[in-house]
């Protein structure tokens, strides 16, 4: 691809009169409908993408409470009977003096889902609101949440590996707990909320057409 | 490729490639085999054709789907502890949660770390096969490759096996530990699942199924 570097004169689909499908980039006539390459329906911008985003991220802070009210592990020794939250497993990791574990089950688990809440809804009110923040830096944002997304998953495969592998009858067990079914469920609404942005917008917003038009 | 500044009307739709992220649109010129085509505005790669791509996918979807099977089957890990020893295959941790509504979750995730990643595998090869050969393209195919795509962020293969090397640290000191067949499948696994990503022109597959050989 040639760079020409005049990136101030890179002109939208939109502003030529076509919308493009996002799912396979072929360009079409605005107004039509469904792609007639690969069938997607297409949305120059999609009106309803701010509502699902929205309607997923409430979803997702939902489900992300009880996940960290009800224990995520039951762990079962000889002689006692342990049931941990994660937040509480990690401040008991941090007495037995493993701080560095303690510090990196509380960013996986804590840290990054809350920073997802904080990106997705900062996105979605910016394509509202005139911000400080690029758009070339917000297209970043969009990215690395879309990035990570999937990655917080990890926490229950962990659980999932564990409660197969630690069963070794009377001796110790582990046995999932009910915080990995609302983790879960966070996870996944967060994805379909991050899936549900349309980050065109991003692009739009303070180049007048594209903020007069999300007004139509 | 070059941008916009100086439109001409009735411009070809043909002619055009449009950022699916930021909605830049371009002027469409197909990059050499191992360039890429970016787009200057957010760098989203738009079209990066490689030279027998086709055949290097599908050698690695055999591979892959080999392997998922053979991981799936056989047990990955081992735990050894003081005379009490358990084996457990992928299959076995996923449907590790029981009793009630955990169950969801084990069907979650056996979809997500076995079955979505063994229907890609299937659907990119029927998509695939026929376009490398020169066929016509196969019944069904786009709607096939739709799903493919539409089932990537769900394939979480690889982040289970991540997910297996935290839990080794968490249980190392608590208990021996051997490995099964089925983990080194399983790491061979995650580099394949990885590699064939980024072989994989979105551009070039949709453009095959559009104008398929008819010879
Ligand atoms: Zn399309
Ligand atoms: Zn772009």
């Amino acid at each position: 691809m040639v760079s020409s570097g005049t990136s101030q004169n890179i002109v939208s689909a939109r502003e030529l009169g076509v919308v493009a499908c996002r799912r396979c980039t072929k360009a079409w006539p605005l107004g039509t409908e469904r792609c007639g390459r690969c069938g997607k329906a297409l949305e120059s911008r999609d009106p309803l993408s701010l509502q699902r985003v929205w309607a997923y991220w409430i979803m997702g802070v939902i489900c992300y409470i009880p996940a960290n009210l009800y224990p995520m592990l039951q762990t079962k020794t000889l002689f006692q009977s342990d049931e941990s939250t994660i937040i509480g497993g990690a401040v008991e990791l941090a007495h037995h003096g493993s701080f560095g574990v303690a510090a990196i089950i509380l960013f996986a688990s804590v840290v990054i889902p809350l920073g997802k809440f904080w990106a997705i809804a900062f996105l979605a009110i910016s394509v509202r609101e005139r911000t400080m923040v690029s758009k070339g830096m917000r297209q970043v944002l969009y990215e690395v949440v879309e990035y990570i997304g999937r990655w917080s998953m990890i926490d229950i495969f962990v659980v999932a590996i564990l409660s197969a592998l630690v069963q070794l009858k009377t001796l110790a067990s582990i046995n999932p707990g009910m915080a990995s079914i609302f983790f879960a469920l966070s996870v996944i609404f967060t994805m379909l909320s991050a899936q549900a942005f349309d980050s065109r917008m991003i692009w739009d917003v303070q180049a007048g057409n594209g903020a007069r038009s999300r007004d139509e | 490729m070059k941008d916009f500044a100086d439109i001409e009307p009735g411009l070809a739709l043909d002619d055009l490639i449009v950022c699916p992220q930021c909605d830049a649109a371009y002027r469409f010129k197909k990059p050499g085999n191992g360039e890429r085509a970016q787009c200057q505005r957010c760098h989203k790669t738009l079209v990066a054709p490689r030279r027998n791509a086709g055949l290097q996918i599908i050698a690695v979807a055999f591979a892959v789907l080999f392997l998922i099977v053979g991981a799936a089957y056989f047990p990955f890990l081992t735990i050894d502890a003081a005379g009490n020893t358990n084996a457990v295959s992928i299959l076995d941790a996923a449907l590790a949660f029981s009793g009630g509504p955990m169950i969801f979750l084990s069907l979650a995730t056996a979809a997500l770390i076995i079955f979505i990643p063994l229907v890609r595998v299937l659907l990119t090869l029927y998509v695939l096969i026929p376009i490398v050969l020169d066929r016509p393209a196969a019944k069904y195919a786009i709607p096939a490759f739709r799903l493919s795509e539409a089932m990537r962020p769900w394939s979480m293969a690889e982040i289970f096996a991540i997910g297996c090397a935290v839990a080794l640290v968490k249980v190392a000191d608590l208990a021996n530990l051997g490995f099964g067949p089925a983990f080194w499948m399983f790491g061979i696994l995650v580099v394949l699942v990885i590699a064939q990503d980024s072989f994989m022109c979105k551009w070039s597959v949709w453009y095959r199924l559009e104008h398929p050989k008819t010879s």
